[in-house]
């Protein structure tokens, strides 16, 4: 029978971006983007949740710890206090949004995570403005 | 599933009582909310919007865009008014609940003829109390 818990584990960095994309001239992308196009940051904060049968042994979804150190891994060494354009092949030929920038963190959690875990990720940028992935057909 | 959310906040005033109630009623169903004179919260919005990313700005919805149609249809509608005074909630008391559904149904259309599904909004009138209306898994 399944009796599913979700836990949802929290990091924050910090780093700095531009909405842009690269084949368009600058005029172009502040037409389309408008202050977001110049160089600038934000705080962002990363709520993974996971979402899974406790063992009945050990009564854990996932070890905690191994979660940490995975989030460290893929998001705190690529992202914090990095440029998103310059430090990272992500954002070539799409632009940072919030929105693909979610994307790119559930892709990247989700090829670390064992299969199915990861239910949904959300990406606060800045106090009010925040992004949910959620996985397709997710209850 | 890729859905974004904003946060707008006005602060207004409201009074929860009926005229068709008693005072005692109003007293009973109210409690101190009924007080005549009313009182006022910093209330917050949040509004979720779904649908596909603009395959150019990689956007559910313009930011810019979304807050012109929350600020101009909701925010200044309400904020630093008196609620009962709104046409809308001429026959329900604006309880957080029925503010969640009045926004619901004044944003809904616009946002859809801007290619965003509005989900969910959820009405914060305190720190501790949140009222949700539309997708609420």
């Amino acid at each position: 029978m399944s009796d599913p818990v979700r836990i949802t584990r929290a990091i924050e960095f910090s780093s700095s971006l531009r909405v842009r994309r690269a084949e368009l001239s600058d005029a172009e992308n502040r037409r389309l983007f408008g202050r977001a196009a110049e160089r600038h940051g934000h705080n962002y904060r990363l709520e993974v949740s996971l979402r899974g049968e406790p063992d009945p042994r050990t009564g854990m979804v996932v070890d905690l710890k191994a979660v940490k150190e995975l989030l460290e891994r893929e998001v705190m060494a690529r992202f914090d206090h990095r440029d998103l354009n310059d430090d990272t092949e992500f954002f070539e030929k799409q632009p940072p949004t919030a929105e693909n920038f979610a994307r790119v963190l559930f892709a990247l959690l989700d090829r670390a995570l064992p299969a199915g875990l990861l239910e949904r990720v959300r990406l606060h940028e800045g106090p009010d403005h925040w992004v949910d992935v959620e996985r397709e057909g997710a209850a | 599933m890729i859905s974004l959310t904003r946060r707008y906040r006005f602060p207004a005033s409201h009074v929860l009582r009926r005229a068709d109630f008693s005072e005692q009623e109003n007293r009973r169903i109210y409690g101190k909310c009924a007080n005549p004179n009313g009182h006022g919260h910093d209330y917050a919005l949040e509004v979720t919007v779904s649908g596909p990313l603009d395959p150019q700005t990689g956007r559910v919805l313009e930011p810019a865009r979304m807050d012109r149609i929350v600020e101009s249809l909701l925010v200044e509608r309400f904020s630093h008014r008196l609620l009962n005074e709104d046409p809308l909630f001429r026959e329900d008391v604006p309880t957080a609940e029925n503010i969640a559904r009045a926004a619901h149904r004044l944003l809904a259309p616009p946002l859809a003829e801007a290619g965003a599904a509005l989900r969910r909004v959820r009405v914060r009138e305190t720190r501790n109390n949140s009222f949700d209306y539309g997708d609420l898994r």
